[in-house]
């Protein structure tokens, strides 16, 4: 965490997006992460998206539990509201947020000592209400701001810096999300931005509980041999099913060349997902195959990566609880109170 | 705690010889019931039935931890005079609980009466020869009517109220319209429990002789209402303006979420789209049931949760979160007996200091105390406004007797031109025109900053939320002199709430006394009636109820001028006076404790025998003149 924000100068060529914004305007202040660190490549990728959507900073608000990962929103999108909360509870400070109002877009950041330990029923049950949220997990398998402690998602076997060896099986996220009825689950690595913006700009769009659960190592504590989340390891292990372009209502879509290949998902919002299967046979739309593929291929070491599971069709948590349209932050004096005389009917039905 | 002050009543001698003079809506009915059994229904009409008639009750449900089987109470008090505390002491015990037999033999005044179902004997161990024993064979005849055994349970239940109005003296003719009430929907039921009401009324105008119990028709209800504390809460918060409702279900606070739900069906779905202009979450667990009332506290909506004591002790890191990073909250304490999962069903005034100074390092939130439902409309919608205000967590704290029983009060009651106060909101045409926005800047020197809205505007009025350290414009910061620069105006804020929180309500004895006594919440009642009984005996009292917290300097003051003050509550380590010492550097002995904490409501007659008791031993101590 820093008060040190970014000189405010730019090239005079920054090329700004349809809404007058460069990608300057989607920064935040400078990251006091490690030099390395995969989350600040994850922020950086973030702000691509944003740019690439040609979103409004303001009309997103990022949210944090506690850790390195949950530092990282002040390190992007400077001009939106922040709120870093408390270890583990983010899920529920999003959902309320999202409940005040439904109009803005709600980034979730959070880390594997966040999300996999202290905050694992607030994730479970943030996914299985349907809030409309983007929640991204920056897993590094390691608690880095207290040092180097395992996660709950430190795989079996794994050795920490120190030379202990974890005994714990690993929580995998992506599956527990799947399993919790998320609409939009996605794995990817933080070195890999050409998958990751778009899967970030993917679960923007979406109109429900998205998760990305992206790999993100630690180069001060969980980078060395023996690590299944060091960049060697995921570069070595990763396998992609699809990759991924994302395009709005207001482009126009282009049929890709080869039919066999691609797979088109139109969203609630207009936009469409393209996907370029590299597996022929992965279909992101059936949650079991996905639940299944993913056991496999983990059977083999492998990490999956990339758009596991989409339901275009996906309706969110103010749909389930048949709230209003507008925001329930602009509801005025008049919308909520109802009258003396109501209150006259209800004294009288009390004598 | 015994209420160990007898009645001065006209039947202390042997009854089968004497015929007391008959008492006239003044006395006390229990019913000892199976929970699960549906005595609550009937139990409700026999209360009803006399507030119809035009006499003060005050009804109360002694219940256990349970669904089914176990024993359960319902206490009616009938006071001509208003009295709607508990008095202590039973003068009509339907006993229909065999498993209690003998607690509720022994509870019944001496002279006053047992009724029973005589389909089988007394057992000759739990004879007392100094009450009258009446009954009616009400499983007989159920078993003669009814071929269904849910109807024989049900309508024995209908059968008993039946008797107790023929003996009391409850007209059929407001029995009946009750019923047609409650049965509006389903007609055929009016019947049926009519037959049943009829079938006990018959046999007992034939088989019992009269008592010396008697109801008669009055007019001391006025436009008072009959109603549950946590239903009252939630309207409230209906008209708080409160849409967002996260909780989990506790004992006794369940009923106030689920009371949120019924009223904002119907009072806050829009005509039209039949969308609802609120949200209700029944959260995983409490912690996150205050973090979504933060989030969306922090978002600009109206947002709380309602809990007990178990609840407040998870909550505690998030409460901290809200004083800290100054975001509104609403938590409504219903609280019950602790500690740990305590007495779940009992009623206390327990968990003052937990919610007073709730969480780590350096906290104080305000509280309120309702002492009925009509102040907990009031208050519950006015910590809305408070939270907004005041930008942190307020506590509504009642308790178990309040928040579970219906309660007679006065009618709720609101001005249409009241508006929500939404407190400092900058809005994008301030920040616009240049505006300058520290979200922790105090700018009118009450210790409240501005803040915004996330999506206020593009490029101004964005800040980062945090519960670490930062300076006046939200940058973090871990600068010894910027931190204490915010505690400190965190302080001026606290002191800013005083003149915020429900102002005390001072009685004064009709003559000048060194004696005061304070007291709050669900008390009041029992306290009113003490204090007049007190001053029936020549001890007089200045009394003075607290509704809020912080306290405002008149507590102090009303302290300061009296020699000895009493400070009566419904917890072992007299915690309202643990707060009173710490908040106002009172020193401890001028505040003498007066303490009940078994779990059920205080009585009049225990704080009357413990304050005469206390005020007798201060009398009789040698003064040091005496002494040499």
């Amino acid at each position: 965490m820093t008060y040190i924000a970014k000189p405010k100068f730019r090239h005079p060529d920054l090329e700004p997006n349809a809404r007058g914004f460069t990608r300057r305007d989607y920064e935040g202040k400078v990251s006091t992460l490690c030099a390395g660190c995969g989350h600040d490549s994850i922020s950086a990728a973030i702000i691509q998206a944003v740019y690439e959507l040609d979103l409004e900073p303001h009309r997103i608000a990022k949210m944090s539990g506690i850790g390195c990962s949950s530092k990282t929103p002040d390190y992007f999108l400077g001009a939106s509201h922040g709120f870093n909360s408390v270890h583990g509870r983010m899920p529920s400070v999003l959902t309320g947020a999202n409940l005040a109002n439904r109009d803005l877009i709600y980034m979730g950041v959070s880390g594997d000592g966040d999300s996999a330990s202290i905050g694992l029923g607030q994730f479970a049950h943030s996914i299985r209400r349907g809030v409309n949220m983007v929640y991204i997990v920056e897993n590094n398998g390691v608690y880095g701001l207290t040092k180097g402690q395992f996660s709950a998602t430190s795989d079996k076997g794994s050795k920490s810096k120190r030379g202990v060896v974890n005994h714990d099986a690993p929580i995998d996220m992506v599956g527990l999300a799947l399993q919790l009825g998320a609409t939009y689950v996605a794995r990817s690595f933080s070195g890999d931005k050409a998958q990751l913006v778009p899967l970030i700009k993917g679960a923007i769009l979406h109109h429900g509980a998205a998760f990305i659960d992206c790999i993100s190592p630690c180069v001060a504590f969980n980078n060395h041999d023996g690590s299944t989340k060091s960049y060697d390891y995921v570069r070595e292990h990763n396998e992609a099913v699809n990759r991924l372009d994302v395009i709005t209502g207001r482009a126009p879509i282009k049929l890709d060349q080869e039919p066999g290949t691609l797979a088109l998902v139109q969203q609630h919002d207009g936009s469409t997902l393209r996907l370029r299967k590299i597996h022929a046979d992965y279909d992101p739309g059936d949650r079991l195959e996905a639940m299944s593929y993913l056991a496999q291929r983990a059977a083999e070491g492998e990490i999956v990566t990339g758009l596991l599971y989409v339901d275009p069709e996906a309706q969110d948590h103010h749909d389930y609880l048949g709230t209003v349209a507008t925001p329930l932050n602009q509801l005025q004096s008049e919308d909520l109170i109802p009258s003396a005389s109501a209150l006259d009917k209800i004294n009288e039905s009390l004598r | 705690m015994p209420d160990s002050v007898t009645r001065d009543a006209s039947a202390k001698t042997d009854p089968s010889q004497t015929q007391a003079a008959t008492v006239v809506n003044d006395f006390v009915v229990k019913f000892a019931n199976v929970n699960g059994s549906g005595s609550a229904s009937a139990n409700g009409l026999f209360a009803k039935s006399i507030l119809r008639m035009g006499v003060p009750i005050a009804a109360r449900n002694i219940f256990p931890s349970n669904i089914q089987g176990l024993p359960t109470w319902y206490e009616v008090r009938v006071s001509e005079a208003g009295w709607l505390g508990r008095r202590g002491g039973v003068d009509l015990m339907v006993a229909m609980n065999p498993q209690t037999w003998a607690e509720d033999v022994r509870a019944i005044e001496p002279g006053f009466y047992l009724f029973h179902d005589t389909t089988k004997p007394l057992p000759p161990s739990m004879a007392r020869d100094d009450i009258r024993v009446i009954g009616a064979p009400l499983t007989r005849i159920c078993n003669e009517t009814y071929s269904d055994p849910r109807q024989r349970q049900l309508f024995k239940n209908i059968m008993y109220v039946g008797a107790l109005a023929a003996l009391l003296g409850v007209p059929d003719t407001v029995v009946e319209q009750l019923l047609k009430e409650e049965f509006a929907a389903k007609p055929k039921l009016i019947d049926a429990n009519l037959n049943a009401f009829h079938l006990g009324r018959d046999y007992a105008d034939k088989n019992i002789a009269p008592i010396h119990l008697r109801l008669r028709a009055s007019d001391k209800i006025g436009d008072r209402i009959f109603v549950e504390g946590n239903s009252a809460c939630a309207l409230g918060a209906v008209y708080g303006g409160a849409t967002v409702c996260a909780w989990y279900p506790i004992t006794p606070s369940t009923s106030l979420a689920e009371a949120f739900a019924d009223h904002c069906k119907k009072l806050r779905t829009d005509p039209e789209t039949k969308k609802a202009k609120y949200a209700i979450v029944q959260a995983e667990d409490e912690i996150a049931s205050i973090g979504i009332v933060i989030g969306a506290g922090w978002n600009g909506a109206r947002a709380f949760t309602c809990t007990s004591g178990p609840g407040v002790s998870l909550m505690q890191e998030f409460i901290g979160l809200s004083y800290f990073a100054e975001i509104p909250a609403v938590i409504f304490d219903v609280q019950r007996g602790g500690p740990s999962t305590g007495m779940p069903t009992r009623t206390q005034q327990s968990d003052l200091l937990s919610a007073a100074y709730a969480s780590h390092g350096d906290t104080k939130h305000p509280m309120l105390f309702p002492c009925d439902p009509a102040e907990c409309f009031e208050m519950g919608a006015q910590a809305f406004d408070l939270a907004d205000r005041l930008q942190t967590t307020i506590f509504v704290m009642l308790d178990l007797d309040i928040g579970m029983n219906e309660w007679l009060c006065a009618p709720f009651k609101w001005d249409d031109k009241k508006t929500l106060d939404r407190g400092k909101v900058m809005t994008r045409e301030e920040l616009e025109a240049g505006r300058d926005f520290g979200r922790y800047l105090d700018v009118d020197g009450d210790g409240i900053a501005y803040r915004t809205y996330p999506g206020t505007h593009p490029s101004k009025g964005a800040y980062f939320t945090r519960g670490t350290s930062r300076d006046r414009y939200a940058r973090y910061s871990e600068e010894g002199s910027v931190y204490v620069d915010n505690m400190q105006r965190l302080l001026r804020k606290f002191d800013t709430a005083k003149s915020l929180v429900p102002a005390p309500i001072r009685r004064d004895a009709t003559r000048r006394t060194p004696y005061g006594v304070i007291y709050f919440g669900s008390t009041t009642p029992a306290m009113h009636e003490a204090l007049d009984a007190l001053e029936r005996q020549g001890r007089h009292l200045n009394a003075l109820r607290i509704r809020g917290f912080p306290f405002s300097d008149e507590v102090f003051e009303f302290i300061r001028a009296h020699e000895q003050v009493f400070v009566v509550e419904q917890n072992r380590d007299a915690q309202l006076r643990t707060l009173l010492i710490n908040e106002g550097g009172i020193h401890p002995t001028r505040l003498t404790p007066v303490l009940h904490y078994d779990g059920t409501p205080i009585t009049a007659r225990f704080i009357t025998a413990e304050i005469a008791g206390q005020m007798k031993s201060i009398e009789t101590m040698p003064t040091p003149e005496k002494a040499q």
